[in-house]
């Protein structure tokens, strides 16, 4: 463990947010302006002071770094333990510059009860990154709760018509899972005492332990709910369609680029390396449930006639695609799912800014309302055009570069598996291209579109980074993958031990893959030798 | 004096006798001293202050005094601490609303004190007689408070409602005693522990366990035994209803926990049975009959009725874990409860009665700082962190998952995401409703002004960092006699 940044740069990137809300706290409702300027001026201040988690991430590394330990709650073993590795640092990332991007887009979308609106963002955001730095598994547990409420208040008073049963929806289903999930934890707990005679809810403890498998089991499905239900699979999605249509521009945006990717961090940094046999055994039905998701989630996106919902269950069908990957539980599909997540928030974070340009414009989210927008807005037109291929994956943007990890890594495990993930790929190809031809393409025959402005330059703002980053990860994804070796390796250690039963199938099926680094194809050699290997994990 | 009393004996009670005197100070007054509101309430206050400095001069203490009618140890002094502040926070809040009704200060701050007497004596008593009378005191000051708003209808059938079932249940936890004293021949708990050890369980030791079991029961609240909670707590006057729920409610857990835990360990597969079943269904009922209802009041009897099925969670696993984590909730319980109610009681103005949950709506607007700290309350009655309900309800879960009560824990959960609903229900009209808020501005005066602040502080402080309170909480639940250390999860 160490701290290569010599200062709490953690505690700096997660308390910056919170300092805007409590300086918003002291600034007069009225002044809206001065508002909107404080709160993007610390957004952007937070955005700036996490860069350097790109620039001195150590990635050779197999340690946690940036750490920060101390005293929290003596009497239970309780730390303030704060940590990142490459997954962490660029979900955090990830998190600081969608935060930015959806306050910068509330600009002029927000009108009423602004002052509350920016602090229940603001804290949000702090919850967020507190979540992906804590490495005491009780202040992550209480990060993951303090997001609820300020996302509560988002939807239901900011959303739309059906905003109070939405934002209901959401927390009650959160907290069941939630809840159920913090008995795991203490049950976790408790049996590192009893093992070590210490107190403590350090992860990088739990890391090392080695449950029974009959406690593993009741721990994973109690983590699996709480996770399920955040990612969201099948059949614990029903929350999301309602909560991403109600929630104002800015609070689906987060909700679908950073608080989904909640659960499948909580499945990588806890289901799997803390309960590893219990995840191996879980696998088939797992699987059944992504696979499920995945078909469905795309079937039920093609009949949507509202834009904002169709792009929430085409979240639904994304994230079965990030969690087959991970349940590959080799190294290629367990980095594809990570760089997946990435791509998910970029690209469907952007489509979710995209609905929220022509809302502000039209106030209707109906496709039917549209058509044609490529000829009154065709910078518009052109965005989402990228944001589209972005999402179905489409070769030398993001989206093609998480896809194709993962189903590589889900096919050497199972191939009807991989052809069963390659159909959602196709259904998404399929319901994005017939909403980009409905709502673009064709002649302007509703006369309330044909003066619609094109994107202001604030809106352009909001786009830019996200077209960069999906070229980016698209054309040269080795910098992203590089810093995923060390987490992944940690997991690998954890999953992939000498009674596998899930690939034995598959020994040593070379996933040859230019994009994957050769630390991770090491790994996915024989797995009788993985464990033999220890010296790189995240034992310590 | 007679044999075996020593003045030693007086030196240990004290506090109680510091308490007794300011009490009776206070009726001298009330009769003697016109323009009286301030000084009666000045005196009260200076009283329960040095009460709390005498219990604390004997913090650290472990002794049985009056011939083994009392323990002067940290259990009995965490709980002394517990009532006397809820007393001073109930005081606090109290003095506007009096104002507001045109009630008379002194008898009610008597009684007030009388109550907290009782609680007392209910934290230290080692003998059912000693416990006995201190439950009656308790119980006899609080049927004369709930009556106390004299000309409202609703007030009195509560306080004849309170002082009928009260009285039925005082008779039956007598009765269970007595059959305690036949099968043992003492009333001393340590006497009864002792006699019982080793000895076949019998039928007249199971129904003496149900009696005194059943009018715990009532005390605390516990569904079967749950009736009169609604009705009282809507029609006493609000801050009385406040520190029924807090004061009342930990006095009895601690009387159930010296009874239970220090006189009848030999039974003990019996009542974890019988609380076992209590603690569901009592949580349950709770949360459900919750979900419905629209007068604020009645939602927080209902709420409250939930939180002791939660508590007895603690009295279930009934380790030491399982007693310290019921003492950290019953600590948090207080500052979020007298919370909650602190601002009942500032919604009551001269035009408005306020406890109905649409005259919330709005508050945020009004009030935003009093809308901040009633949705702190919620969340912390919900169980939400950052609130202070959380780290009680998570060492409670906690405790009983270490004692393999995996069930019981997982009806808890749920029950506890179930009440989220209700508690949101509020939130959403005094944050999300847009209609015109009811009734004249809500006008918190100095008094209210520092219960409300201590309240909000203790909810959010112990959210964040909890750490004195558990400590405090371990070292008094260790000094209860006949506790047994931590079950190793199996």
């Amino acid at each position: 463990m160490s701290n290569n940044a010599n200062f709490p740069l953690l505690t700096l990137i997660m308390f910056t947010p919170l300092a805007g809300a409590v300086l918003l706290l002291f600034v007069n409702k009225n002044s809206t302006n001065a508002i909107r300027w404080i709160a993007n001026g610390f957004a952007g201040l937070g955005f700036l002071v996490s860069l350097p988690l790109w620039f001195w991430l150590d990635m050779a590394t197999p340690d946690w770094q940036f750490v920060e330990r101390h005293e929290w709650i003596p009497s239970i073993g309780a730390e303030y333990l704060v940590g990142v590795d490459g997954f962490s640092s660029l979900l955090i990332l990830l998190a600081t510059l969608m935060g930015l991007i959806a306050i910068l887009s509330s600009w002029t979308a927000i009108t009423t009860r602004v002052k509350e609106y920016y602090i229940f963002l603001l804290v949000l955001q702090t919850g967020m990154i507190g979540a992906f730095v804590s490495l005491d598994f009780l202040l992550f547990f209480l990060f993951w709760e303090v997001m609820l409420v300020p996302m509560y208040f988002l939807i239901g008073i900011w959303g739309s018509a059906n905003r109070l049963y939405s934002a209901i929806k959401f927390f009650l289903f959160t907290l069941v899972g939630s809840v159920v999930m913090l008995l795991g934890i203490l049950a976790v707990y408790f049996y590192h005492h009893e093992v070590t005679g210490i107190y403590s809810f350090d992860i990088t403890r739990f890391h090392q332990l080695n449950m029974p498998f009959d406690l593993q089991w009741w721990v994973f499905l109690a983590f699996f709910l709480g996770f399920a239900v955040k990612v969201p699979m099948f059949p614990f999605h029903t929350w999301l369609p309602d909560a991403h249509t109600d929630a104002p521009t800015a609070g689906s945006v987060i909700l679908a680029a950073v608080l989904l990717k909640m659960g499948t961090y909580g499945f990588i940094r806890f289901s799997l390396p803390i309960l590893p046999e219990a995840t191996r055994a879980a696998v088939p039905w797992v699987v059944t449930l992504c696979i499920i998701g995945i078909v469905y989630g795309a079937l039920v996106a093609m009949a949507q006639r509202d834009w904002k919902r169709l792009v929430a269950y085409s979240s639904v069908s994304h994230m079965g695609m990030v969690m087959l990957g991970m349940f590959a539980l080799n190294a290629v599909g367990i980095t594809g799912s990570i760089v997946q997540q990435i791509n998910h928030g970029i690209s469907t974070g952007g489509l979710f800014l995209l609905v929220g340009v022509v809302y502000e414009r039209r106030h209707t989210r109906e496709i039917s309302e549209y058509g044609g927008l490529s000829k009154v807005m065709p910078a518009y037109a052109a965005i989402f055009l990228v944001m589209t291929m972005s999402s179905i994956g489409l070769p030398a943007l993001n989206g093609f570069i998480g896809e194709i990890l993962i189903l590589q890594g889900i096919f050497v495990v199972n191939k009807i598996w991989a052809a069963f993930a390659a159909t959602g790929i196709v259904l998404g190809a399929a319901y994005m291209l017939w909403l980009y031809q409905r709502t673009m393409f064709g002649t302007v025959d509703n006369p309330k579109n044909e003066n619609l402005p094109d994107l202001n330059l604030r809106e352009w703002a909001t786009f830019i980074p996200l077209l960069i980053l999906a070229v980016w990860i698209g054309l040269y994804p080795k910098p992203f993958i590089d810093r995923l070796d060390s987490s992944v390796v940690r997991v690998m250690m954890r999953v992939n031990s000498a009674d596998v039963s899930l690939n034995a199938g598959a020994p040593g099926a070379g996933v040859q893959s230019p994009v994957v680094s050769s630390d991770l194809l090491t790994l996915d050699g024989d797995t009788g030798d993985v464990i033999e290997l220890p010296v790189r994990g995240g034992a310590r | 004096m007679p044999a075996g009393f020593s003045t030693l004996d007086f030196y240990f009670i004290l506090p109680e006798l510091v308490l007794t005197g300011g009490a009776l100070l206070l009726l001298l007054l009330s009769v003697t001293v016109p323009k009286q509101d301030g000084v009666l309430l000045g005196v009260t206050l200076v009283t329960i202050a040095t009460t709390l400095v005498a219990v604390s001069a004997f913090a650290g203490l472990d002794e049985t005094v009056s011939r083994g009618l009392l323990a002067i140890d940290g259990f009995a002094a965490f709980f002394k601490v517990l009532a006397l502040l809820s007393a001073a926070l109930t005081v606090l809040m109290s003095a506007p609303y009096l104002r507001v009704e045109g009630l008379k200060a002194g008898e009610y701050y008597f009684l007030i004190l009388c109550a907290t007497l009782g609680m007392m004596f209910m934290a230290s008593g080692l003998d059912l007689i000693t416990l006995f009378i201190g439950l009656e005191t308790m119980a006899l000051s609080f049927y004369v408070l709930v009556g106390y708003l004299k000309p409202n209808p609703r007030s009195n059938e509560a306080a004849v409602k309170y002082f009928l079932l009260g009285a039925f249940s005082l008779g039956i936890l007598l009765y269970g005693m007595s059959l305690l004293y036949g099968a043992t021949g003492t009333t001393s708990l340590a006497g009864i522990s002792a006699a019982l050890s080793g000895q076949e369980t019998s039928a007249v030791l199971v129904l003496a366990v149900i009696l005194v079991g059943a009018g715990m029961g009532f005390k605390i609240a516990a569904v079967p035994f749950h009736m009169w909670a609604p009705d009282v707590y809507e029609g006493a006057p609000t801050p009385v209803t406040a520190f029924l729920s807090v004061g009342s409610k930990a006095a009895s857990f601690a009387m159930l926990l010296r009874i239970f835990v220090e006189g009848l360990p030999a039974l003990a597969e019996e009542w974890k049975t019988l609380f076992w079943g209590l603690a569901v269904v009592t949580m349950t009922v709770g949360n459900i009959a919750a979900l419905t209802q629209s007068n604020l009041k009645r939602m927080l009897a209902y709420s409250s009725i939930a939180h002791a099925g939660y508590l007895l969670i603690g009295v279930v696993v009934g380790t030491e874990r399982g007693v310290a984590s019921m003492l950290v909730y019953l600590g948090v319980y207080l500052f979020m409860q007298l919370g909650v109610f602190g601002i009942v009681t500032a919604m009551r103005r001269g035009d408005i009665i306020g406890d109905e949950l649409k005259d919330l709506t709005g508050l945020f607007k009004r009030s935003p700082v009093v809308g901040f700290a009633m949705l702190c309350f919620m969340l912390s009655l919900g169980g939400i962190p950052p609130t202070a309900g959380f780290m009680g309800k998570m060492w409670l879960f906690g405790a009983a998952i270490d004692a393999g009560e995996i069930w019981l824990v997982v009806i808890a959960v749920l029950n506890s995401a179930v009440s989220a609903y209700y508690y949101l229900r509020v939130v959403v009209f005094m944050w999300i409703n847009e209609d015109e808020p009811a009734g004249s501005p809500i006008a918190i005066g100095p008094t209210m002004a520092v219960a409300l602040g201590v309240a909000l502080l203790g909810t959010v402080v112990l959210g964040v960092y909890p750490q004195a309170l558990f400590e405090y909480a371990q070292s008094a639940a260790s000094t209860l006699d006949g506790i047994t250390s931590s079950i190793a999860l199996r």
